[in-house]
């Protein structure tokens, strides 16, 4: 292991957690900003957290350890998602432990995690979140796993860090392939963050949360930690997304210290874009009925499916 | 059987609206209920007054009939005598009967005889209008077990909201019984904020009554006022100035658009377009400034008083006033554009929550959610006071009964409102805004009726010696629409619940009193 690819690591697991905040708080003042409201500020998520930190945890008398570790556990598989995605260089050393397909089996161990604690305390909420979260996540996952697919095939691996250094080092082209699997990603990232039209992230109304029906019962720091790896999940899906269809600009061994170094300021840049792009889309929708969230993630697995085809048919 | 046997012997109620008061037998009491149901016509409220003495209490039903209003009186004779339940008439009177039970003791011999109101601030025993409940004493009363309806299968669950909720809204409890997240059965379990309205009274003199009229529901603060004042009048034989009329007719539609603009935002914003919320916001922020401006009040609590309205607005504050309503009914057609154009919320809105007409006549489906059902009815056409005679509303009327008819009657109450607020301040009559209000005799009744925006308001005033009040009932509509709830839910889905609720909007604190 180098000096560097330390460096980058290292850089990779502590800049996701100091930046996912911020990169939530920017979407939520571009949601403000569009809908002319006075913007709550970049650190306000940042507040939010130190506040619940420093708060007394509160517990169901019926809570089992299950429910006391799970906020640990899904924020330990965010930060390990984070570590093996190439935000900012690709000379990761930890990637060799786990590749794409891995990742896709950590973010569905961070939900089935979650999911179980909504249920473990009992209450009709709780259990209504669950529900309706494995009903989004058993419908992403394979979409998910498609758009993968089909960027391992075009660079012949499936280690994240390859695929991004495999697609950036090719001529600059236009694969029909990756236009079809960029829309389905973007479908998987919209449904798998709790964001609109599938769930409404600043809905106060008990009966139609997602996510927020699962994290209810938890309280000060469970809840910092399960909000904390809530803004993780959508930094590293964003990153995902950088890796497979902007690659360019990460940082590797043939770069050196320079790279990362500009790696960083661009990783910066592209949140900047997609954070905004994401809050148009979101200003834009309304809330699809649950019963339509199959229908929109099976249009997404659709448009991978056929990003698979494509491939298979025009680029071999 | 008509109507037209008992019509002679009524005592014509004093002032508007038109009607009288007619004192049955018991074996008259449903008979009259079943007379007025034959012809069309609807119960407004049912209310029972305790008296000293023998009869020990008087039961009185409200009813709505093409010539005004008609109040049936029944004497009680002895607290075991159960009067005969109108439910099967007027299913709107199961919930009035339970809670004038909770009140005085008197209970009808209705098979469902739960408690309604009462919760565990008095005993079963105790009757906050006949004696002096123990209160401030919590934990004295045992919460007993309220009987929820179980539904029973494979696959059944219940769910149990409120009464706290999530977001900060008022308290209710709804207990949802599911299969998946398709809604079989809802049953409302209401009255956490009673406060007791009815018995506050009786220690108020009559010409301070309007403040507490007002504070029913907030919402509707000039309805209840103007529909206190209205039967203060009548008794007290004051006549009030017609420029006063006119701006209580301004004041009753600037309500209407407030809560129009309210809602409109918040149903957007419950289907998850939060532009909508934050464009309607800001009308409605607007309209207030405006108000506190021209009116000297945000909302108009208090603004309407016995003999007039509380102070008067300058011709020239009231043409400011009415351009600016111009203006926001002008963004409001915009905004309305939008909502109808945006495929997300039709889709949301459409289908969503239905109640189609023939439920909604038989549950009395009221004011603009009725009308959203086919219910062709609003008080300022059919027992119009002034300003009303001159300056009429074209009723809205929609026939799908769902999210998207209610929306649409909205949408068109807003504009014909702001068009009768241009008409009335654009005419403002000569002359001054406040008449004496002498002192009400004893032992005398009179009624109250305003459309107010959610639906017809009602007050019964009856006078006790020295000008005080000895009872004064309030009704709601939300009375006649929270059952109604219950059925648009059937067969919808869960997460649709919050945004069909919202299409209503009803209220808590006036249903509780």
């Amino acid at each position: 292991m180098t000096p560097l690819a330390a460096t980058t690591q290292l850089l990779e697991i502590v800049g996701a957690a100091l930046a996912a905040p911020a990169f939530l708080g920017w979407v939520n003042q571009c949601r403000a900003w569009l809908q002319n409201r006075r913007a709550p500020s970049l650190m306000q998520p940042y507040r939010g957290l130190r506040k619940l930190l420093n708060k007394d945890a509160i517990l169901a008398t019926n809570a089992s350890p299950l429910f006391r570790a799970a906020p640990y556990v899904v924020f330990a598989t965010m930060l390990v998602a984070a570590a093996i995605i190439p935000s900012m260089g690709t000379g990761l050393p930890m990637s060799t432990a786990a590749d794409g397909i891995a990742l896709v089996g950590l973010l569905a161990t961070a939900r089935v995690f979650l999911s179980l604690a909504a249920m473990d305390v009992g209450t009709a909420f709780g259990t209504l979140g669950a529900r309706r979260e494995m009903m989004v996540g058993f419908l992403a996952e394979p979409a998910l796993l498609m758009v993968l697919f089909v960027a391992a095939m075009l660079s012949r691996t499936t280690s994240l860090p390859l695929i991004a250094e495999t697609l950036a080092g090719q001529a600059p082209a236009l694969y029909p392939s990756l236009a079809f699997t960029a829309v389905a990603f973007l479908l998987v990232m919209l449904a798998e963050n709790a964001r609109l039209p599938i769930d409404n992230p600043a809905t106060h109304l008990e009966l139609t949360m997602i996510h927020e029906a699962m994290i209810l019962e938890y309280s000060a720091r469970h809840l910092a930690l399960m909000e904390w790896a809530a803004a993780l999940k959508l930094f590293n899906y964003a990153c995902i997304g950088f890796a497979l269809f902007v690659p360019w600009g990460a940082g590797n061994e043939a770069s050196g210290p320079i790279g990362l170094l500009l790696a960083v300021p661009l990783l910066a840049i592209k949140l900047a874009i997609a954070g905004a792009a994401l809050a148009l889309l979101e200003i834009l929708s309304a809330k699809l009925r649950v019963f339509r969230a199959p229908e929109f993630l099976a249009t997404a697995f659709l448009l991978a499916v056929l990003g698979l085809l494509v491939h298979l048919l025009l680029e071999t | 059987m008509s109507l037209r046997q008992w019509w002679p012997r009524a005592r014509p109620i004093p002032g508007r609206p038109a009607g009288g008061f007619i004192a049955v037998e018991p074996s008259e009491w449903f008979e009259i209920a079943t007379d007025v149901a034959s012809v069309g016509g609807r119960l407004i409220t049912l209310w029972v007054t305790p008296r000293t003495g023998t009869p020990i209490a008087t039961v009185h039903a409200a009813y709505q009939v093409d010539g005004g209003v008609l109040v049936a009186e029944l004497a009680i004779g002895d607290a075991s005598f159960h009067y005969r339940g109108l439910e099967t008439l007027y299913p709107v009177a199961a919930r009035l009967q339970r809670a004038a039970a909770d009140l005085t003791g008197v209970r009808s011999d209705s098979p469902d005889q739960r408690p309604w109101l009462r919760h565990a601030a008095w005993s079963p025993a105790d009757a906050p209008l006949r004696s002096d409940p123990a209160y401030g004493d919590p934990g004295a009363v045992a919460i007993d077990d309220y009987a929820f309806v179980r539904v029973a299968g494979d696959g059944v669950h219940e769910i149990a909201v409120g009464p706290v909720h999530a977001g900060i809204i008022e308290p209710g409890h709804f207990r949802f019984s599911v299969v998946g997240e398709k809604v079989l059965r809802l049953e409302e379990r209401l009255g956490y904020v009673h406060k007791g309205l009815a018995r506050r009274f009786t220690d108020l003199p009559a010409v301070e009554g309007h403040r507490l009229a007002a504070r029913a529901s907030g919402d509707s603060a000039v309805a209840y006022s103007w529909a206190y004042c209205q039967a203060l009048e009548a008794l007290a034989g004051t006549a009030v100035p017609a420029r006063a009329q006119w701006l209580r007719g301004a004041f009753l539609e600037l309500e209407r658009m407030q809560n129009h603009l309210g809602d409109l935002g918040a149903l957007g914003n419950d289907a998850g377009f939060a532009f909508g919320l934050a464009q309607f916001s800001r009308l409605k922020e607007e309209l207030c400034r405006v108000m506190a401006r021209e009116i000297g009040a945000r909302y108009l609590l208090d603004a309407v008083v016995p003999g007039g309205v509380a102070r008067d607005v300058p011709d020239e504050a009231a043409s400011r006033l009415l351009v600016e309503v111009r203006r926001i009914a002008g963004r409001a057609r915009e905004l309305h554009r939008i909502y109808d154009d945006h495929a997300g919320v039709r889709d949301r809105f459409a289908g969503a929550g239905a109640v189609d007409h023939e439920l909604a006549q038989r549950l009395g489906l009221t004011g603009f959610a009725g009308r959203a059902s086919a219910q062709a009815a609003d008080l300022r056409v059919d027992l119009p006071c002034a300003p009303y005679h001159v300056v009429a509303p074209r009723i809205a009327v929609r026939r799908d009964g769902d999210v998207a008819a209610r929306v649409a009657v909205r949408f068109e109450e807003l504009e014909e409102s702001s068009r009768l607020v241009v008409a009335l301040l654009s005419e403002l009559p000569p002359g001054g805004h406040l008449a004496a209000v002498g002192v009400p005799p004893a032992d005398a009744s009179a009624i109250g009726l305003i459309e107010g925006w959610r639906g017809p308001v009602f007050v019964a005033l009856e006078t006790a010696p020295e000008g005080r009040v000895r009872r004064c009932h309030l009704h709601d509509p939300s009375w006649q629409n929270w059952p109604v709830l219950e059925h648009a839910i059937i067969g919808n889905i869960v997460p649709d619940f919050p945004l069909i609720n919202k299409s209503f909007n009803l209220s808590y604190s006036g249903h509780d009193g």
